[in-house]
């Protein structure tokens, strides 16, 4: 088990967060659909900002996405990432139209492009806390 | 006719020297900046009655404990990052303009290098950001090994440069006209500290595309302004600039950045027609641009945003010294946050104020009448003034 060795930062499971992080724990990665509009959204927010409703479900994705773009870290910022650098924090959008942030792995921060076809995979890195992940994958 | 056009004015700036290295507390350095901006104004700090707070520290509490103010009147913040203290200055103009107060002031102090700098995000953690992003950050960015500006505007960047093919040149033609303009500023930090085309390229990357001379300064200092109602300006010891037009304006949603529908569309861009169209100014009047420069690529957006040139453009806008003194467009005439010092830009407020009092000496706009300031901060806020003499 990693799980003692995992030093790098973990979200705060509080609130909205800890209900999208539990459904990653869970191997689900799921956003907040609207009630009233059916507009999917992202980052958790209290009410749809499109339409102002109050009334949301957690709705399943199909984790397949687009690369957005990326932030290529390669002075090393937070000393709990300094042994990652370099690596590039992605905005991945989903098909769903949500967009974000998060890894793209088994790939080399210079060979991203923007367009390229992801998939999600699941972190489980500690006992606690998932993170969704994607890798390339083959477009169909 | 905007009821706030022209009914405030800045009467006073001032600052501390910029230094890496102090033995001055943050309060400190503000306080000495007040006195300066004090002394510019031909007034004293009891006549200071207001003050609109673009940091969350010192409180008005403080400063007006130390500054001996027997009367605030009003007191009020902007937390909007590196748009705040452009914002603040709207906020000032109305209250003096009201007769809220007589005499309102805004100051900046950071001692980001020898104290609180950006660097050490990751080191404080959650608690330590500000609440206007913090939470999103903490939540869902630094899980992912993200948490200072150099980081996130990275993002905006990478697309930016690969959708409209954007060439080395564009952000080095901003970097280089920082660094010249500063060559001709006493108090610049990188005066005697020349840049060239290769010194820019070969430096070290920090966040992709970013190189180090994309990057602002990290320095020591406070800089502060003061602003009066046009009636009480005429009165004081310097000639008034007068605010023709001030608006603020923020991306959607302003908490997020990958969620962003329009990704590039930052809040310079809601705010700049409301600030021409107050001041009845057009882009192509201006004499100068003083731009909240935290990374070039950023500069490159805010042109675009100010309408200087169609979205993509401005990295070929900015070249041929079009951005230089001399040129169409000269931009940050002192230095900027880039090659100056940074004090949230509160500093360009200061150069815009003394380039339209034409105290600006060898790096002078000649016949300077009217110029803009803009403000940006946080995840993309954004703010804009109008100046004229």
């Amino acid at each position: 088990m990693e799980t003692a060795k995992y030093k790098r930062l973990l979200p705060p499971m509080r609130g909205l967060a800890r209900d999208f992080y539990s459904y990653c724990k869970k191997h689900e990665l799921r956003f907040q659909k609207c009630s009233g509009c059916g507009a999917w959204r992202h980052v958790p927010r209290e009410m749809c900002p499109d339409c102002g409703s109050f009334d949301y479900q957690w709705a399943k994705s199909a984790g397949k996405g687009k690369v957005f773009s990326w932030s290529t870290t390669t002075q090393p910022m937070l000393p709990q990432f300094a042994d990652a650098v370099p690596y590039a924090t992605v905005i991945v959008e989903l098909d769903e139209g949500v967009r974000m942030a998060t890894w793209v792995v088994d790939i080399p921060p210079d060979q991203l492009q923007i367009g390229m076809p992801v998939e999600v995979l699941f972190d489980d890195v500690t006992e606690d806390v998932t993170l969704a992940k994607f890798r390339p994958r083959k477009q169909a | 006719m905007h009821p706030l056009k022209d009914k405030a004015c800045i009467v006073g700036v001032g600052e501390t020297p910029y230094t890496r290295g102090t033995d001055r507390s943050q309060l400190s350095q503000i306080l000495h900046a007040t006195m300066a901006a004090l002394d510019d104004a031909g007034l004293k700090p009891h006549d200071i009655d207001g003050m609109v707070l673009p940091m969350p520290m010192p409180t008005v509490e403080h400063l007006a404990a130390n500054l001996g103010i027997p009367d605030l009147r009003y007191s009020a913040s902007s937390n909007i990052g590196g748009a705040a203290p452009v914002a603040a200055v709207q906020t000032a103009a109305m209250a003096v303009a009201l007769g809220v107060a007589k005499h309102v002031l805004i100051p900046v102090g950071w001692n980001a290098y020898s104290g609180a700098g950006v660097r050490g995000a990751g080191r404080s953690g959650p608690v330590g950001l500000p609440p206007s992003f913090g939470l999103t950050m903490s939540e869902y960015y630094m899980p992912f090994g993200l948490a200072v500006p150099a980081q996130w505007f990275a993002w905006l960047a990478t697309r930016y440069v690969e959708q409209y093919k954007v060439g080395l040149e564009g952000p080095a033609a901003v970097a280089l006209a920082a660094r010249k303009h500063a060559q001709l500023n006493d108090k610049a930090f990188m005066r005697g500290r020349p840049l060239t085309m290769d010194d820019y390229r070969n430096a070290r990357m920090i966040a992709q595309p970013f190189r180090l001379f994309d990057c602002c300064l990290e320095t020591d200092g406070a800089c502060a302004v003061i602003i009066s109602s046009a009636e009480r300006a005429r009165d004081l010891k310097q000639p008034p600039v007068y605010i023709a037009g001030a608006a603020e304006g923020h991306p959607l949603p302003a908490d997020d950045i990958p969620g962003r529908k329009d990704f590039f569309k930052i809040g310079l861009f809601f705010a700049a027609p409301k600030a021409f169209e107050m001041a009845d100014a057009k882009v192509s009047d201006l004499d100068f641009v003083q731009i909240y420069d935290c990374f070039t690529h950023i500069v490159l957006l805010e042109l675009e945003a100010l309408g200087c040139c169609k979205p993509g453009e401005a990295w070929q806008f900015v070249q041929n010294g079009r951005i230089e003194l001399g040129g169409d467009l000269p931009f940050n005439t002192h230095g900027g946050l880039l090659s100056e010092a940074h004090v949230a830009g509160v500093n360009h407020i200061a150069e815009a104020t003394r380039q339209l009092r034409h105290q600006c000496g060898e790096r002078q706009v000649k016949d300077a009448e009217l110029g803009v300031v803009t403000g940006f901060g946080d995840f993309g806020d954004g703010s804009l003034i109008v100046l004229r003499r």
